[in-house]
């Protein structure tokens, strides 16, 4: 199709590059440099998107961010995205995009039945209906979630990818418009590292929208002279097509960086965010313009007045034939005369004002425009493209007269982007006379600049955006001086007052927030009804809540709850700003942390090993373990009974390596293990190990492992493998912020060593062959600690045991981890050793009673609930001591760790299952406890338990009851927990 | 207080209706009331409705520095469930609970409670026991709970990431079919009317500055619009709560963090039940208006300005993605932070305090508002007849001195 609204000549579209795209099926043509929006207009679409709630036709309203109608999905397939803004969509060939949130047609939209129910479905509806009878919401429910959601998500996995990167700078400016640009050049030149970040394709902000001068020459030149300036600083980083989404504590904004679209289509990233830290910031976001409160102001047809002036400047696209222009301010006069000037027919301007004493509008009357002072639109007509207006003048608003239009353009004035100030916790302050919020003071390292400032003259933009930017240095440290900046930018001398921001009231549809179908009339209800406050009244009729957060509408509708509530502006307040200023994607907030990346998996130096010998996997914290290693056809349950009986019956090998490591250096060393653990470490000889009982302050087990003392000032910790991290993290905030007397140093060192664990009655023959290390029992007994070389790698051994029986944990760094593993296999050949994994570990602790963190304890478990009383120091002051004192923590009330038999033997009790005293109990039936651990024991050839019950102890010997999911209650016997040689002859010998 | 119905707001459409009135009136404050709640949030409202209703006690006035609902109660993802591990978690949600089932009809507001179903994934055996160890607690205390299997979970949740290659594949889970979301303001506004029809003042923009004192007793408060006598008081104000009790001259064992959420863009509906995961860390839900609603972990730091930092919502929208891939191009909306109100336990402080007259609810932290309606049942009870109500005694500050914690950190991995 043939562009006809594309004006023969001008814009900044390349017109020797012609794009061809889809819009709902049918083909049209652009211009590089189009954007969606831009290529439909020229094409005379302005039909494109149906409203929220009625369904209402709507077209293409604003330029940029702020456009709330012309919501679309492009892509296709994977690549999907729903709710592109069409004025964001840069045109590319083969773009393919369709409306959404209609059906069967865009043109005929069945939805639209809610339009005629709109006297129905006032603000708050939903509320004071639907109740009943009885859970009937339910039903309700369903039916208002077939009309939920404006696109549709994609239906397969993001083909795309997105990155992170991070940058500091002394400067950031954000906005490359003429304040933006002046602050820049000013920071740069002092010398300052500036980033110069925009959300637009090429710089120059407002001044590629509309036709000024500056210093003489068309604006854009100069654009073009500041930025090869800038690029030619090495200290300057410009980013276009970078929106700041945020602005965080501490100078930290986030932006997000839209790719160069390729004609291919794949880009090497789709997105990318910056992580800026930065000095200080310079705020030049510009403004955007709002429209005016009047009947029919939804048509598509209807537009912001910078915008419909915009698509005729930059993009060479006549939005309609004939204009109407309907404002306030003078500002809007830049619109019709550009209009005027590229071949529009201006039909007239009607100005709420009554005295228009500005330069615009004698230039517009100089220029044989129609002026209407005191005049208003107080209708529209068509229906989904405007086809004329009802004028009147205000006094007299039943004075109609038809003017016939294809095009209104609106002008309310403009509201500063003020949404980084606000996230940075600026406060912002009412101007009267502009009508809109304007920065008070400035947060800590932001300064305003521009029109974001409320400074709406080219010359004030270009002055006081270069005043940012030499300050803005000169608080990061810069204050070379420079040439100042001598920009002059004549304008006719415009009156900055705006006039009022609404038309008489007439009856028909007012809107205010256009994208949620809010009106005025919604909101003067909630007022009626008590949503008094801005926030109320906002969330009970939806205004700025959609996607377009209210950029055009919020203020409009903050002078609607003034009127009725007869508050000034500033006493009905303002809803606060949140990040992001513009809706960002999933997939760019992730980065690469997604999919393989998400949480990388941790490997031990022999996980090569397992893999190759067949293991079978399993998370545990960020590592992945082997939890067994199947034979080809055995199951996870008959490997692991057979990994358990080498480990009994001769020998076992079981990869530690996961198990948290801390060295503990210093002359306080000792004594801070005493404060840490509730078991005593200062007694410990050097060369010996013991096994030590964190408490949190509660007087809960934190955390457990065997400590070895390997010097006076010198401890090698270990923590499970879970609580590595929270337990390092643990010890340092104790360190650096409580025992400041205490001289300690820690170091994770997790991964520094690689540990492997022979286990059973031939692990002594196996290690010895391979050792200089005597591990005769007399000289190197249970719980003592060796340091020697092992297959030639030095080693740290400690002979201590999770299995109950005879074990040595071999310690080695990380790179030596799978030489000795291989080696230690080698050497256990003749005996038979059998790598095992984490499920017999399981179960080999289990049957000798020992307690794994995370199953036997859950954060409410004491030493003394554990059997472990004898552990706990009364000699000496450690953590969770006080409150192991309370009246609570002792007791028949306290749960002890007990065992438990299922009557029937060859029953595993499911882990997790809750016990009571009696067969059968009412609800709520009274749990005295559950099963913490339960394994099929290959030792004791039947299922054993370990459990909390209430005062368990004292009840060995009783039956108790388990009822369990969709199945029998079973009964069990409580035993000791400890199951396998309660002598410790197999441990110790 | 004038119904609603359906037939008022059809009367109201075709201009037969006398018009709407004020949901609640805006008043001075008198002088003095009997009870005065400080907090004008769901559980301060919520009391002084069950005050005035169940306990005929009507010179009530319920303060709030900014607007009600302003507080957590506007700002959360409102997963509403009763599927807690201990007994006595178990017993006070599940009473909530119960009364969510029939609260729009009590209220005669639509407070949209929507029990779509409550799923917690879980990712590896650990968690599978936690959840097995769950259930078997729900169902002996009464409360309906099913443990799941991947394939029931996955075909229930068509959305979820089915991969058993990743980090986190889906093993399984435990669902709570009565559980569900709410609409938070709703719950705010309904409580408000229902208050303000029997007779309590709503005071909005009026902050709780100093607390007035003679002996041990409370005989008033100082508030930025003046002073207001009260022979009884309660502190329901969460994330601020140690400030008044400050005011009040005694400490709290509560940290407040940010808690921030966000939700995406309205898209068509993918996602009709709730979703929880505690090793990806992330909940969710899909609002009536097509918006996907998602909470993410607290800022370890303590503030009390409401906002977090941006490397969790990274972290929410990397683990949504990885959860559910499709969200990738979907794009967020808005986010905000809260300021939650944490117990060493994680369990909520119900009950009196160490000045006479003077009451306090708080230490809801990530997940009271579940709790709304309960909450404010027990302390209401416990208000009028001055001793703790049978479901709140558990949950009495004393419990910090005597060591019987409620610790439901272990139970849920993500306390919502
Ligand atoms: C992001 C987020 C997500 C959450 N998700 C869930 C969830 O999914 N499910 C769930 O059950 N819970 C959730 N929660 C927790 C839940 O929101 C709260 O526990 C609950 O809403 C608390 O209600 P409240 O009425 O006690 O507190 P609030 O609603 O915070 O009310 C307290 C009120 O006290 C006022 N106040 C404070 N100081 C003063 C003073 N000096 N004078 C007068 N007034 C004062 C405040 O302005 C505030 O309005 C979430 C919380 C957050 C922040």
């Amino acid at each position: 199709m043939t562009q006809d609204f594309r004006l023969a000549k001008g814009g900044r579209i390349d017109r020797e590059k012609p794009l061809r795209f889809l819009f709902d099926g049918h083909a049209y043509d652009g211009f590089a440099g189009d954007t969606l929006a831009s290529a439909l207009l020229a094409n005379g679409i302005h039909l494109v998107a149906r409203s929220f709630k009625y369904h209402r036709p709507r077209g293409i309203y604003g330029l940029g961010v702020e456009e709330p109608n012309a919501l679309v999905e492009t892509g296709i397939g994977a690549a999907i995205e729903p709710n592109a803004r069409a004025t964001t969509v840069e045109l590319s060939d083969g773009l393919i995009a369709n409306s959404q949130n209609r059906w069967p047609s865009l043109r005929f939209d069945l939805g639209a039945v809610a339009d005629l129910a709109s006297p129905l479905l006032s603000a708050g509806f939903y509320y004071k209906t639907f109740m009943g009878p009885g859970n009937a919401w339910k039903l309700y429910e369903w039916m208002i979630r077939r009309a939920a959601g404006v696109g549709r998500a994609p239906e397969q996995p993001d083909p795309d990818r997105y990155e992170h990167s991070f940058a500091h700078c002394d400067v950031l400016v954000v906005g490359a418009g003429p304040a933006g640009l002046a602050a820049a050049l000013a920071a740069g030149r002092a010398g300052a590292r500036v980033m110069l970040v925009d959300e637009q394709v090429e710089p120059g902000g407002q001044l590629l929208n509309t036709a000024y001068t500056i210093n003489g020459r068309p604006a854009t030149d100069w654009v073009a002279d500041a930025t090869a300036e800038l690029d030619r600083m090495d200290e300057v980083r410009r980013l276009q097509r970078t929106l700041a989404l945020g602005v965080y504590d501490h100078g930290y904004v986030a932006c997000v960086e839209r790719a160069v679209p390729v004609p291919e289509g794949r880009t090497r990233w789709r997105e990318r965010m910056w992580h800026v830290r930065a000095k200080e910031i310079v705020v030049a976001s510009g403004a955007i313009e709002r429209p005016l409160i009047h009947d029919g102001n939804d048509r598509p047809g209807t537009m912001l007045a910078s915008a419909a002036r915009a698509y005729a400047n930059r993009y060479g696209v006549a939005v309609g034939k004939r204009a109407v222009v309907f404002a306030n301010n003078d500002d809007a006069y830049r619109t019709a005369l550009d209009l005027a000037d590229s071949g529009i027919e201006v039909a007239g301007i009607l100005d709420l004002r009554h005295d228009l004493t500005g330069a615009m509008p004698a230039l517009a009357r100089e220029k044989g425009l129609r002026v209407l002072a005191g005049h208003a639109v107080v209708g529209t007509r068509g229906r989904t493209r405007l086809k004329a207006v009802e004028a009147a003048p205000v006094d007299d608003p039943s004075n109609r007269q038809i003017i016939e239009c294809d095009l209104l353009a609106v002008s309310g004035g403009w509201n500063p982007a003020l949404h980084l100030y606000a996230h940075a916790g600026g406060k912002a302050s009412y101007d009267a006379a502009l009508a809109a919020f304007v920065p008070g003071s400035s947060p800590e390292r932001m300064t305003v600049a521009g029109s974001a400032a409320g400074e709406f003259a080219l010359a004030h933009c270009l002055s006081g955006g270069a005043r940012a930017g030499v300050e803005a240095a000169k608080r990061a440290g810069f204050s070379a001086t420079q040439p100042a900046l001598v920009l002059e930018a004549p304008e006719p001398n415009a009156d900055t007052r705006v006039g009022p921001l609404s038309a008489p009231n007439r009856g028909g549809k007012r809107f205010i927030d256009l994208h949620n179908d809010v009106t005025e009339k919604d909101l003067r209800l909630a007022a009626q009804e008590g949503y008094r406050s801005v926030e109320h009244a906002k969330r009970y009729t939806t205004m700025g809540m959609g996607p377009d957060q209210g950029k055009t509408g919020n203020i409009l509708g903050l002078n609607v709850l003034s009127d009725a509530l007869g508050q000034a502006v500033p006493q009905v307040g303002t809803t606060t700003f949140r990040p992001p200023y513009h809706p960002v994607s999933f997939g760019a907030l992730a980065g690469r942390e997604v999919h393989d990346l998400f949480l990388p998996t941790r490997k031990t130096p022999m996980d090569s090993w397992h893999e190759e010998n067949g293991a079978l996997f399993e998370p545990v914290g960020q590592w992945r373990r082997a939890k067994a290693y199947p034979k080809p056809g055995e199951s996870l349950h008959a490997a692991a009974e057979r990994e358990v009986k080498a480990a009994r019956e001769s020998v076992g090998l079981f990869d530690a390596s996961t198990l948290g490591k801390i060295d503990v250096r210093g002359p306080g060393a000792a004594q801070f293990l005493d404060r840490i653990y509730c078991n005593t470490f200062s007694t410990l000889k050097p060369g010996n190990a013991r096994y030590g009982l964190m408490l949190g302050e509660d007087g809960m087990v934190k955390d457990d492992g065997v400590t070895a003392r390997l010097g006076p000032d010198h401890f090698h910790l270990t923590t499970t493998t879970g609580g590595a991290a929270s337990v390092y993290v643990w010890l340092e905030d104790w360190l650096q912020t409580e025992w400041l007397d205490l001289e300690v140093y820690l170091t994770s060192v997790t991964e520094q060593w690689a540990v492997a664990t022979l286990s059973g009655p031939k692990a002594r023959q196996v290690l010895g062959p391979l050792t200089d290390v005597d591990l005769s029992t007399a000289a190197f007994p249970f719980m003592a600690f060796r340091e020697g070389r092992v297959a030639n790698i030095p080693a740290r051994i400690f002979r201590v045991s999770f299995s109950g029986d005879l074990s040595y944990e071999i310690n080695v760094p990380a790179r030596h981890g799978l030489a000795l593993w291989q080696a230690l296999m080698e050497s256990g050949r003749p005996h038979g050793i059998t790598p095992y994994g984490t499920e017999a570990l399981h179960i080999l602790r289990a049957e000798k009673g020992y307690i794994v963190v995370g199953h036997e304890t859950d954060g409410t478990i004491t030493p003394h609930d554990l059997g472990y009383g004898g552990m706990v120091s009364t000699k000496k002051d450690f953590l969770g001591r006080r409150s192991l004192g309370r009246a609570g923590m002792t007791g028949p009330d306290r749960k002890h760790l007990v065992g438990l038999l299922s009557k029937d033997p060859a029953r595993v009790l499911p882990m997790g299952a809750q016990i009571l005293e009696r067969p059968t109990e009412a609800r709520p039936a009274p749990m005295i406890g559950h099963v913490s651990s339960s394994y099929m024991s290959p030792t004791m050839k039947r299922g054993i338990a370990m459990a909390l019950i209430k005062n368990g102890r004292e009840r060995l010997g009783q039956t108790v009851y388990l009822p369990l999911l969709d199945g029998p209650t079973v009964a069990a016997e409580i035993v000791s927990p400890v199951f396998y040689d309660p002598e410790n002859a197999r441990r110790d010998g | 207080m004038k119904r609603y119905s359906f037939v008022q707001l059809l009367r109201n459409a075709i201009g037969l209706g006398d018009g709407w009135q004020q949901a609640w009136r805006s008043p001075e404050p008198k002088p003095s009331y009997d009870v005065v709640i400080v907090g004008g949030g769901g559980h301060g409202l919520a009391t002084a409705y069950y005050l005035a209703k169940n306990h005929g006690v009507r010179n009530v006035a319920v303060l709030e520095k900014g607007w009600i609902g302003g507080g957590n109660t506007g700002r959360n993802t409102t997963v509403v469930r009763s599927n807690y591990l201990w007994d006595e978690s178990a017993a006070i949600y599940e009473h909530s609970l119960k009364l969510w089932e029939g609260l729009t009809q009590e209220l005669n507001f639509n407070v949209m409670f929507s029990q779509r179903n409550l799923v917690m994934l879980a990712h590896t055996e650990h968690e599978m026991i936690e959840a097995s160890r769950r259930v078997h607690a729900n169902r002996l205390n009464g409360i309906d709970a099913e443990i799941w299997s991947r394939e029931q979970t996955l075909a229930f949740i068509p959305i979820l990431n089915k991969s058993m290659n990743i980090r986190y594949p889906v093993m399984g889970g435990s669902a709570q079919p009565r559980a569900g979301i709410a609409r938070h303001d709703a719950v705010a506004w309904g409580f408000a009317r229902g208050a303000d029809a029997l007779g309590v003042d709503i005071i909005q923009n009026c902050e709780v500055i100093g607390v007035r004192r003679e002996g041990s007793r409370i005989v008033g408060l100082d508030t930025t619009r003046g002073a207001i006598d009260a022979k009884k008081v309660a502190f329901v104000a969460a994330g601020h709560s140690s400030v008044l009790a400050s005011l009040a001259g005694f400490r709290l064992p509560i940290e407040s963090h940010p808690l921030q959420a966000m939700v995406s863009e309205p898209i068509k509906p993918v996602l009709d039940t709730v979703v929880m995961s505690g090793a990806v860390h992330a909940y969710v839900s899909q609002s009536d208006k097509g918006e996907l609603v998602m909470g993410a972990g607290i800022d370890a730091f303590n503030s009390y300005a409401q906002r977090g930092s941006l490397p969790i919502l990274e972290d929410l929208a990397s683990a949504m993605v990885e959860l559910f891939p499709i969200v990738s191009r979907l794009k967020i909306l808005r986010s905000w932070g809260g300021i939650v109100d944490v117990c060493p336990d994680a369990s909520p402080i119900i009950g009196r305090t160490p000045v006479d007259g003077l009451f306090i609810n708080c230490g809801w932290g990530t997940g009271g508002f579940k709790a709304t309606p309960g909450s404010g049942w027990v302390l209401a009870d416990t208000i009028a007849n001055d001793r703790p109500h049978a479901l709140a005694a558990p949950f009495s500050m004393e419990r910090f001195a005597s060591g019987r914690l409620i610790d439901e950190h272990g139970a849920a991995a993500v306390a919502h």
